[in-house]
């Protein structure tokens, strides 16, 4: 099985109390992305096409990509590899959805990450950012507060 | 019934923590494949299932006819920052002021 593409397939859902243009907005604006990526913001402008990099707070470059798709506020993807660890930027481009749809007063955000071949370190690299990710976002949007502060 | 709730009654039961176990080894399974490692009848698993996906513990993805069933650890990752992740002092000093620079922001 070890060929199955849903092997590097990972999926995270939340539900955010917030409106869709607001969510889209923390997702895409270096300000609110600092505030919940410890410290970490994107560049782009979000426009199909457009390039797109994961920028460090000290300013090293993350990781670097494409957008492919941007659908604001209903869906963005992304190209996105890894450029500062060699072993996984060797691993090539991997594909990241984020898809918002409204849902009884929130937002349900699904964040959908894999990867065309088998990578190990790929899995380990977005498996455990992403849940802290998303869980601050959700608090930060919820509470304006990250979620440790409570 | 809250989400907690929902979570915490999801996680109650061993059937569906082995489900939970299963996707965790493999995600992106069918109910067929899951079910072929468990000793239940189908509509049990099913029921299972769909008890997990309303608690958010489960995703589910359509890959043209094929429903497949993924893991989503978002919402333990919210139950392990409500009772634990508070003792990671450096980072909660990181976040304090974090909190401080947040406050009166909302856009």
């Amino acid at each position: 099985m070890s060929t199955d593409p849903e092997r590097n397939t990972y999926v995270y859902v939340t539900y955010i109390r917030t409106t869709p243009e607001r969510l889209w907005e923390a997702l895409t604006s270096a300000d609110w992305m600092r505030k919940y990526w410890f410290g970490i913001h994107a560049e782009s402008t979000f426009t199909a096409g457009a390039p797109w990099k994961l920028v460090f707070a000290d300013g090293r470059t993350a990781d670097t990509g494409e957008v492919l798709e941007a659908d604001p506020p209903r869906r963005l993807v992304l190209k996105w590899r890894n450029e500062f660890r060699e072993e996984l930027k060797a691993e090539g481009y991997s594909r990241c959805v984020m898809e918002l749809v409204p849902e009884a007063g929130a937002v349900r955000l699904t964040i959908t990450h894999s990867i065309a071949r088998p990578g190990v370190r790929f899995v380990e690299a977005i498996s455990g950012g992403w849940p802290k990710v998303i869980s601050n976002l959700k608090s930060l949007l919820e509470t304006g507060q990250a979620a440790l502060s409570g | 019934m809250s989400e907690a709730d929902l979570l915490f009654k999801a996680l109650a039961d061993p059937s569906r923590r082995k489900l939970l176990d299963l996707l965790y080894a493999h995600d992106g399974r069918t109910l067929g494949q899951l079910c072929a490692h468990l000793s239940m009848t189908r509509q049990a698993v099913t029921q299972h299932l769909a008890l997990l996906e309303g608690a958010n513990l489960v995703a589910v993805v359509w890959r043209g006819r094929e429903k497949l069933h993924f893991l989503n650890p978002v919402p333990l990752q919210q139950v392990y920052e409500r009772w634990i992740r508070k003792f990671e002092r450096p980072r909660l000093a990181a976040l304090d002021a974090l909190k401080k620079g947040l406050e009166g922001d909302e856009p």
